[in-house]
């Protein structure tokens, strides 16, 4: 643990949220991201839900993985295996919070059912072992890469709310012009591209 | 028509995954940078699914309604693994060029509003080719889009150039936000020929259902018949008028 360790892992975390964009490079989410990026409240409750199951899915498939499945020779199941415990971590979160925390199940409890089926979550698992990342640094890749959406979505809804009254092309209005708005967006991000 | 004829019609056309329910749209995002590379993911995604939907509707009588969820993603997720064991064996090249996407079709929405949809309620041989039939108009649809962005982005075909030396490639269109305006333009061409697609029923389902793959497959596909269904109702009043009007 020295210091050229924890600048390494400020490099994954900003790598993992803006140069790298989830959603705006990699494509992963994209789902959620245009399905439910129209209003800036649900767009942050999503993105909490997102960074909460991510970075606690990083930290469990990263330490099966490292624990269980290299050691035993059995790497070629961890789709299977990943995508089980995303699966189960995400119902069993929701029965934790609903049994502890009415108030942060009203507000997350909608979006966990989307996130099962979220492909960044899988992602992220995936990537971390094919960068063999160790367990710290998966949970880091994982909290920079939903940071990342958070940021993505969040953007994204605000602009969707002041384009709300806007008049558009009538051809474009609904999604095209959400597209037109994640084009210009991942242009953007490409400004961070020089960063690390 | 056939019976098994017709799924392959309604995967292919009617219900094409891509251009009309609008699924799926990461890996149709992500992997059609060229030609080649929409192929390969299109026919990894439709071994998957004729296997899938084959398997899930086998057992559709077995398997109890309380874990059907996880049931499928057992499924799924193993063909998954044998599908890339075999692309890493015998085509390396579209393994590594596919990368994290091959595995991620475990979690296309495609696979499992198809099970979910279709093979958990049909018997085994039309849900077999109703999997091969929405592969293979995913298949269609991708080779389509990365064969677009490929001769525009890079000037070539399935790798061979095709362009005059002369033309400049246009290099967005390979790149990540190339993907998002080649998307944009097919919805609002959609919209503007008022062909049928998810983003334009006018239901909020639009792409993707709305971010909720595992419940969005019965449901769009309602909406999006029903919405069909009432504009024919309404063209053939009118032309019940019209006709009325010239007799």
């Amino acid at each position: 643990m020295n210091s050229e360790y924890f600048v390494n892992l400020l490099i994954v975390f900003i790598s993992a949220a803006f140069v790298s964009n989830v959603v705006l490079s990699q494509f992963l989410g994209i789902c959620s991201f245009v399905g439910i990026s129209n209003k800036i409240k649900t767009a942050t409750g999503m993105g909490v839900a997102v960074i909460f199951v991510i970075t606690l899915a990083s930290l469990i498939a990263s330490a099966i993985y490292k624990a269980i499945l290299y050691p035993l020779g059995l790497d070629y199941l961890k789709t299977i295996v990943f995508i089980m415990v995303i699966a189960c971590l995400v119902q069993f979160v929701e029965m934790v919070i609903k049994k502890f925390s009415p108030t942060l199940y009203n507000a997350l409890g909608v979006y966990l059912p989307l996130i099962t089926t979220n492909c960044a979550v899988l992602g992220v698992a995936l990537i971390n072992v094919q960068a063999d990342y160790d367990v710290i640094t998966s949970i880091v890749n994982g909290f920079g890469t939903a940071v990342g959406y958070t940021v993505a979505i969040i953007l994204m809804a605000g602009i969707r709310e002041r384009m709300e009254y806007n008049e558009i092309t009538k051809s474009f209005k609904g999604s095209p012009i959400v597209l037109i708005t994640a084009t210009l967006m991942a242009m953007a991000f490409y400004g961070f591209a020089g960063l690390v | 028509m056939n019976k098994y004829v017709e799924r392959l019609y309604n995967g292919v056309v009617k219900e094409n995954p891509t251009f009309v329910m609008m699924l799926g749209m990461c890996p149709t995002l992500a992997v059609t940078t060229s030609a080649i590379n929409g192929a390969g993911m299109g026919l990894s995604t439709t071994v998957v699914l004729a296997a899938a939907n084959l398997l899930i509707s086998a057992l559709r009588k077995f398997i109890p309604d309380k874990v059907r969820m996880p049931s499928y993603i057992v499924v799924v997720a193993s063909l998954v693994t044998i599908v890339q064991l075999l692309l890493q064996a015998y085509i390396p090249s579209i393994n590594e060029a596919l990368g994290i996407y091959i595995p991620l079709i475990v979690v296309n929405c495609i696979i499992f509003g198809r099970v979910e949809a279709y093979a958990a309620k049909n018997p085994i041989g039309v849900s077999f080719f109703d999997g091969i039939g929405m592969g293979l108009g995913f298949t269609i649809a991708l080779i389509a889009i990365g064969a677009f962005r490929e001769l525009l982005g890079a000037g070539t075909l399935f790798g061979y150039a095709v362009m005059p030396e002369s033309f400049e490639p246009i290099a967005i269109f390979v790149q990540a936000p190339g993907a998002f305006l080649v998307l944009a333009m097919l919805t609002a061409l959609q919209n503007k020929f008022k062909l049928p697609s998810a983003t334009n029923t006018g239901r909020n389902s639009g792409l993707s259902c709305g971010g909720n793959c595992a419940n969005c497959s019965s449901e769009t596909y309602a909406a999006y018949h029903s919405d069909l269904n009432k504009a024919k109702e309404i063209a053939a009043t009118v032309n019940a008028k019209k006709t009325q009007k010239e007799d």
